[in-house]
């Protein structure tokens, strides 16, 4: 099984607004986790964030939007990265073939609702942001400013958001489907998800340091990427270049409990599992792990239970979380992270687990720490999300 | 502390939702979580901001919950030494 | 040889009484609300206080919908959960956001942020099941529920489950409401009474539900009907629909004429009901035609329930009088195709055959 062509990409995260960017920013150890500035907040001195440093203004203006538009900043940020991923496939007619758009999101529009909630009936002028709230209409806006007619929808799994939708995407090119499918996920950050995250006592008030035994959580961040998806025939047809492979895919849900995983990181584990039986590889076969790890105390404990699970006597590859780069960038967490696989492949990169320090005591697990280059032909990347949701993806060289 | 005792039964009752259950049923020394009262990691970030809000006690880590909210008994004695309000 | 679908149990919360009764015999057309509230189970019936004292309203509809459909179905385990949902369990998103803003974001609890989480239902019917396979949840307005129904076809297909379990759940939340009222997505009290075939007036009778369905492999004596097939597009113009229909017919060897009734989703929006209009009077009008969010509503998931009167259609062969949109009458009802859309978006057509 040779995976689903991918064929183009397009980010936004704190590191970067481009590919480009985000790999430059990577490989040069770059992080970009601050203090918030686009949303007033009483946390804004506690926390950190990986924060897009641009506001909705300079978004809207980047979009050329007319002044009556009614984007949330999750559409904002979703709608250039598509359309930068539809402009590195060298896509020009977007309904030439039967192509359809699979975003994933967790608060949709929630950044319009919680600014403007109790002036809605008194300020007529912000009426028209009611109906961007939910999750589907970012979807929508990103496939009308694509011009794409298609199948479009949405996938809201919390954290593993992105993972589905590219699962679903590389299920409907090989089932015939459709042929070509945008996919990936955005989330803008909110008031919402910030205090969410405080009242699980998970945010942490420093760097985030995943897999180290003094971790103390994570660091929230907002972030969009799409990447494209081409049935083979296009790929022939069109000659197209094929940037890697989505060669494996599997979800399970850990069904333990609402927002935290399971001792032994069942579901991770059963999803690792899928996605190895789906893409025919062997574990060893794996060069670069992308973990989850967003250095929360139950996340990486459990995460690194399943890891060793899947490998038991066999030797761990290399791995390291990027989400001391970015932050947790939520339903956007697994479409960047896609975005860097697919780097480090082409690259022969395996990025640096910033922060770490020291080795967990729970087992004896040590992520790369330094940037290390070596020929990388197949990455595996997990996502996790709230209500057990678990997702991996294994992405492999052309 | 008797008082102080009731009034967090009360509490536990409303805030958490358990409906089936009536402060008799909640002995002071019974354990609030796994075998006793049921509460789960859920509840104890609840119990934390009944704490944070209605005494004016504010607790960084989760972890020190475990030994504070052990039962009524431990939470009373708790509260009354560290209340601030 | 890919796998059929069959659906083999339903289970149905709306705001009709749709469950221990026969089929809609006691449905009532509400015709002065603007809003409709579901009819409540008893949820004790069916959930522990324990375990229900934390449960958002849909969670609740969303976990006694899929307990009489796994019933239905006799089954105790499924392979997959996958639901879909507009807008999630809004009643706790609201609680949260208001907390946020009127304690200046102090003493708030996790609770109402967790049942905001978009997945919450799925999750916690697999948490009651200790079901640990595939489980999804889609989020796209109109769409939300067939995306789910494409993929649970998909994965019978591809062999990769025997039993799925699927559902719709949204519910209703009065703040929410009330910005829809603003909004001018919800009809105006003084323009009722309303009838949804006939109406000038913009916006819809909102409502609310939770429908799941045991989806199989196999067909057994208690099934409803085939799924032949689910197709979602975005963006039609009134005049792309027919032939839009015409080609979805044509991949399942079908045409106009094979169609025995075609369920359609007028929501007595007059800006937007031209699309059934159109084919209620052209493509349609030698075939039976019903409606349904006269009773159910409209709302993100209201297909959901079209799904299940359509099932129950084909099993018991009987049309009730009251979803009717004309007389005409098939000796048989074997083939229903239903079509849904909103605001002139996210289009759905499912194909049902018995």
């Amino acid at each position: 099984m040779k995976g689903v062509a991918i064929t183009g990409m397009g980010i936004l995260s704190s590191i970067g607004n481009s590919v480009e960017e985000n790999f430059d920013s990577l490989r040069n150890e770059k992080l970009a986790i601050t203090r918030i500035e686009n949303i007033t907040t009483v946390h804004a001195d506690v926390i950190k964030v990986g924060e897009i440093k641009k506001t909705n203004q300079e978004l809207i203006d980047e979009l050329q939007l007319t002044a009556d538009n009614n984007f949330s900043r999750t559409a904002l940020i979703g709608t250039l990265a598509a359309k930068q991923a539809v402009e590195n496939a060298g896509i020009s007619s977007i309904n030439e073939f039967r192509t359809g758009l699979i975003s994933a999101t967790s608060v949709g529009g929630m950044d319009m609702t919680e600014k403007h909630y109790y002036d809605y009936f008194t300020n007529p002028e912000l009426i028209k942001y009611i109906g961007c709230h939910d999750g589907g209409d970012v979807a929508e806006k990103i496939a009308n400013e694509l011009g794409l007619k298609g199948m479009v929808t949405t996938i809201s799994t919390a954290c593993s958001s992105a993972a589905n939708a590219i699962m679903l995407g590389a299920r409907l090119i090989k089932n015939g489907k459709l042929d070509r499918v945008i996919v990936g996920g955005t989330d803008a950050l909110a008031k919402f998800t910030i205090n969410g995250f405080k009242t699980l006592m998970i945010l942490s008030d420093g760097y985030n340091k995943p897999f180290d035994n003094n971790r103390k959580g994570l660091n929230l961040g907002e972030a969009a990427a799409f990447l494209v998806l081409e049935s083979d025939e296009i790929v022939k047809k069109q000659n197209k270049k094929v940037l890697a492979r989505v060669s494996g895919y599997g979800n399970a849900n850990d069904a333990f409990h609402q927002t935290a995983s399971s001792e032994n990181g069942d579901g991770a584990f059963l999803a690792m599992k899928k996605a190895f039986e789906i893409s025919g590889l062997k574990p060893s076969e794996i060069d670069y792990i992308n973990v989850h790890g967003t250095a929360t105390p139950n996340n990486d404990l459990s995460e690194g239970r399943a890891i060793l699970r899947i490998y038991q006597d066999e030797k761990v590859p290399d791995f390291s979380s990027t989400k001391p780069f970015t932050g947790h960038t939520l339903a956007a967490a697994a479409a960047i992270e896609a975005v860097y696989s697919v780097l480090a492949i082409q690259n022969g990169i395996v990025y640096p687990n910033l922060n770490f320090e020291t080795p967990m005591e729970e087992f004896d697990l040590q992520p790369q720490t330094t940037l290390k280059n070596k020929n990388i032909e197949h990455v595996l990347s997990n996502s996790f999300g709230f209500g057990g949701n678990c997702s991996t993806l294994i992405f492999s060289k052309d | 502390m008797e008082a102080l005792k009731l009034e967090l039964k009360n509490k536990i009752i409303t805030t958490l939702n358990l409906e089936d259950i009536a402060i008799e049923d909640i002995a002071d020394n019974d354990p609030l979580f796994g075998d006793g009262l049921g509460l789960d990691s859920i509840d104890a970030l609840e119990l934390i901001v009944i704490l944070d809000k209605d005494y004016g006690i504010k607790l960084v880590d989760p972890k020190e919950g475990k030994v504070i909210f052990q039962s009524i008994e431990s939470m009373a004695a708790y509260i009354s030494a560290n209340r601030t309000k | 040889m890919k796998k059929k679908t069959y659906i083999n149990g339903v289970g149905c919360i709306s705001t009709q009484k749709t469950f221990d009764t026969v089929f809609l015999e006691e449905a009532a057309y509400n015709q002065n609300d603007t809003v409709l509230s579901i009819i409540k189970p008893d949820y004790k019936d069916f959930i522990s206080p324990a375990s229900s004292r934390r449960m958002a309203k849909g969670v609740k509809n969303g976990i006694v919908a899929s307990a009489l459909a796994m019933k239905d179905a006799n089954t105790e385990n499924v392979d997959m959960i996958i639901s879909g949902t507009g807008m999630g369990c809004i009643e706790d998103s609201e609680k949260f956001l208001k907390n946020i803003l009127d304690n200046n974001e102090e003493f708030l609890t996790p609770t109402s942020f967790i049942q905001s989480t978009h997945n919450t239902v799925g999750a916690q019917i697999a948490l009651t099941l200790q079901c640990k396979g595939y489980n999804f949840t889609y989020v796209n307005g109109a769409i939300s529920f067939e995306s789910a129904l494409l993929d649970a076809k998909m994965q019978i297909e591809e062999d990769e489950a025997n039993t799925v379990l699927v559902g719709g759940i949204d519910e209703n939340a009065d703040y929410t409401l009330s910005l829809f009222k603003l909004a001018g997505f919800i009809k105006k009290e003084q323009d009722q009474p309303f009838n949804l075939l006939t109406e000038t007036s913009p916006g819809v009778v909102y409502g609310e539900g939770a429908s799941f369905f045991i989806l199989e492999n196999e067909k057994k004596e208690n099934t409803y009907a085939e799924i032949l097939d689910v197709e979602i597009i975005n963006t039609l113009e009134e005049n792309e629909v027919e032939t839009q229909i015409v080609s979805f017919l044509k991949a399942n060897q079908l045409q106009i004429s094979d169609v025995d009734a075609v369920v359609l989703g007028f929501n007595g929006d007059a800006t937007f009901d031209g699309y059934y209009k159109n084919l209620a009077e052209n493509t349609f009008a030698q075939t039976p035609q019903l409606y349904y969010k006269h009773l159910s509503g409209e709302y993100n998931t209201a297909s959901a329930f079209a799904l299940w009167m359509a099932s129950k259609i084909i099993k018991t062969q009987e049309i009730p009088e009251i979803v009717k949109v004309n007389q005409v009458e098939k000796p048989v009802y074997k083939t229903i195709l239903l079509y849904n859309q909103y605001n002139g978006k996210n289009h759905s057509f499912t194909l049902l055959s018995k």
